[in-house]
């Protein structure tokens, strides 16, 4: 199967990565005490895993090799896989998130007010994703700001409701009228730039907004953030905090059905198409007549609103927030969510955001490692598997009066 | 006066050194347009390498002298072979699909070895060792220009001096003027475009690495974040300067940082980072070619 000439690379590959990690994966120095700490075990492992990934690499490209032949030959035709038949036939699509439905309805009650707690954050990332994704899945517009419109909501409901009592009903649109009205500030005057310029452009707008946020103290209570924010009224009755959590999740779970919903309508509207339009060329989108500027605006506005709103359950949820929530990295565990999930696929993003969220909630050992692992994921998805876990089915027309004439 | 003459050395310092960061991402842009988002972690790579290695020389009592070259060799060589990894990981799989994906795997490179460092070293700061001593005929403008300041002056200077000489005069920085302008051209007259690539990955990080090292060693303290800032103001730099654009790179630094050291000399230290990143977004709106840069039409 594998070659000794291979082996040898592989084998070249464990050296390569063992004097690369050696300065700062063996030795540990201690400057205050003075001493050096010389950690061999870690040169050992690193030298096995890069050996044993690097095989596997090796291992799957021979596979494609092959497979690709085969293909040429006709020999072997590729089976559509099993999620795409699921997505594509309604007959099975509503069965199944029937199911999902009835399952996230029961959840509450077979298991703990601590898994709840973790389920409802899950969902808010459900949704984030599923926001980003009208930004950077359809309109392909790679918005690395994304935290900035989700601090926009959550301390639009703190602010409102310590200086002004303001409730969470109340506030919900107004953050996300907010997160929108900022979406649409940012797109203004990126209006004109190219991918990897707009980019760093909302990059720096998110770390503006969490600069401020830190340092106008007179705003926002800088640092510190601001605390003891009202959670969820319910018809005016006071609830316990099991019960809170509990109405919480069930909010999260109508919130993430009305998500679905409204995205599904968007994708296949009059916007979405121009949206996709947009992202695969947009030369030909303008010259198909479609006006850039209103398009790539709604899509930031309509992908901030919904940070907006996750913003204010956020800040409803934890009672507390501060600027520390905001960071950079935020964006990037969103930006994850979208890309392993499948860029443009609303059940891809709710896959990864589960997979993302709940994963290293389960696995404590390896929270260190979590954000290591996104990395890591973020550049094997883009290597091996770009349209994501579960891909986006691109709508084409089927011809099925005559047998041969397939597309 | 004097406190502007202190600012305005602060300034050129800080700028040179985003120079030499920028310097990497312009060199990287202007061969195969990407943005190489880890260009900031290998900066921190570079610093932290030469941390390490210095403290561990230090403690074994080698001459000052002697710590300071190797310190920066070490940091030298390993950023390059991070620069030289992290392209053939990364980037070169992805150079024929969609740049949106070259950009998402650069950020996953850039997350992945910010967490590396943390994980492999510490989450603290560190104390870095002052490796550059205070000298006695630099006593009477103490109060203004610091040793340091001169150190990193110079070796900025000596730097952009050899970069311009090798790329100007040498083969493969002809090799490399040629793939810029025009990739697929100059694969047809027989240069070898991924050495190319490769090697201006390798010069780009040894810059990045020895700028990390003069800084982490005039502001006295490492972490392994510092990456993720400098690199988004090596690359304010070097879109201010017109990206692709080597005098550019220098020039953009140069405004760059004093703009930040007087700004957070004279208005409000809150908010340096603000600064910088206003300035972005600003030359972005309008003027996104730069200062230097030529306004390129996009064929279709």
């Amino acid at each position: 199967m594998l070659s000794i000439e291979q082996l040898k690379k592989s084998l070249f590959v464990s050296l390569w990565f063992a004097f690369l990690t050696f300065p700062l994966l063996v030795i540990k120095v201690d400057p205050i005490e003075r001493t050096v700490q010389w950690r061999w075990e870690n040169m050992a492992l690193v030298a096995a895993g890069s050996f044993l990934v690097s095989l596997l690499v090796r291992v799957f490209q021979v596979q494609q090799e092959r497979r690709r032949e085969r293909r040429a030959t006709g020999e072997f035709v590729d089976r559509v896989p099993i999620m795409q038949i699921i997505l594509s036939e309604p007959r099975y699509l509503y069965t199944l998130s029937g199911a999902v439905l009835l399952c996230s309805l029961v959840f509450p009650f077979l298991f703990s007010t601590y898994q709840t707690n973790i389920m409802i954050t899950a969902l808010m990332y459900v949704m984030l994703g599923l926001g980003l994704n009208i930004v950077v899945g359809l309109a392909g517009l790679l918005d690395l700001g994304y935290v900035a419109f989700y601090a926009v909501g959550a301390y639009s409901y703190a602010l409102l409701n310590y200086h002004f009592d303001v409730g969470f009903w109340m506030a919900l649109p107004i953050g996300a009228l907010l997160a929108a009205l900022f979406g649409v500030l940012l797109g203004f005057p990126v209006l004109r730039l190219r991918g990897d310029y707009l980019a760093i452009v909302t990059l720096g707008f998110g770390e503006i907004i969490r600069l401020i946020l830190e340092n106008w103290n007179e705003f926002s209570e800088g640092p510190s953030g601001i605390s003891n924010i009202s959670r969820p009224g319910f018809f005016g009755i006071e609830l316990s905090l099991e019960h809170a959590i509990l109405y919480l999740y069930y909010l999260m779970i109508a919130m993430v059905v009305f998500t679905i919903f409204v995205v599904n309508r968007l994708q296949d509207s009059r916007i979405g198409r121009a949206w996709v339009a947009l992202r695969e060329d947009e030369i030909a989108c303008q010259a198909m007549g479609i006006d850039k500027r209103k398009t790539k605006l709604t899509a930031f506005a309509l992908g901030a609103t919904w940070a907006g709103i996750v913003g204010v359950i956020f800040a409803a949820k934890t009672t507390f927030i501060n600027p520390a929530s905001f960071t950079f990295l935020e964006s990037a565990i969103i930006l994850c969510i979208v890309v392993l999930g499948g860029m443009g696929s609303i059940f891809g993003v709710i896959v990864g955001a589960l997979i993302l969220i709940l994963l290293p909630e389960y696995l404590r050992a390896l929270s260190d490692y979590r954000m290591l692992a996104f990395g890591a994921v973020l550049v094997t998805m883009m290597i091996f598997r770009p349209q994501g876990v579960v891909a986006n089915i691109r709508r084409s027309y089927q011809f099925k009066s005559k047998a041969e004439g397939e597309g | 006066m004097e406190y502007f003459t202190e600012l305005f050395f602060s300034g050129l310092t800080r700028g040179s050194i985003y120079a030499l960061i920028a310097l990497g991402y312009t060199m990287v842009y202007g061969i195969i347009g990407l943005i190489n988002f880890a260009h900031g972690e290998i900066y921190m790579i570079g610093a932290f390498t030469s941390f390490v290695v210095a403290t561990v020389l230090s403690i074994y009592g080698f001459p000052l002298l002697s710590i300071v070259l190797l310190a920066g060799l070490a940091a030298a060589v390993w950023s390059a072979s991070y620069g030289y990894t992290v392209e053939k990981i990364a980037y070169r799989p992805l150079r024929h699909a969609p740049r949106l994906s070259a950009l998402i795997s650069a950020i996953g490179m850039s997350i992945f070895l910010q967490n590396y460092v943390l994980l492999a070293q510490s989450s603290e700061f560190q104390p870095f060792p002052e490796l550059i001593p205070d000298f006695d005929f630099m006593e009477p403008f103490a109060h203004v220009v610091g040793s340091s300041d001169l150190v990193i002056l110079l070796t900025t200077a000596l730097v952009m001096v050899g970069l311009t000489m090798l790329i100007k005069f040498s083969r493969i920085g002809k090799a490399m003027r040629a793939t810029s302008q025009d990739r697929t051209m100059a694969m047809l007259v027989g240069i070898d475009v991924n050495k190319v690539i490769s090697v201006t990955f390798i010069i780009g990080s040894a810059l990045a690495a020895i700028g990390g090292m003069l800084i982490a060693s005039h502001i006295g303290q490492i972490n392994f974040f510092i990456g993720f800032i400098a690199g988004i103001k090596a690359f304010t730099a070097a879109v201010l300067g017109g990206i692709g654009s080597i005098p550019g790179a220098v020039l953009g630094g140069f405004v760059l940082g004093l703009t930040e050291s007087f700004a957070t000399g004279y208005v409000s230290s809150d908010y340096e980072d603000v600064f910088a990143f206003t300035l972005l977004v600003l030359i972005l709106i309008f003027k996104p070619a730069g200062l230097l840069g030529r306004e390129a039409a996009e064929k279709v």
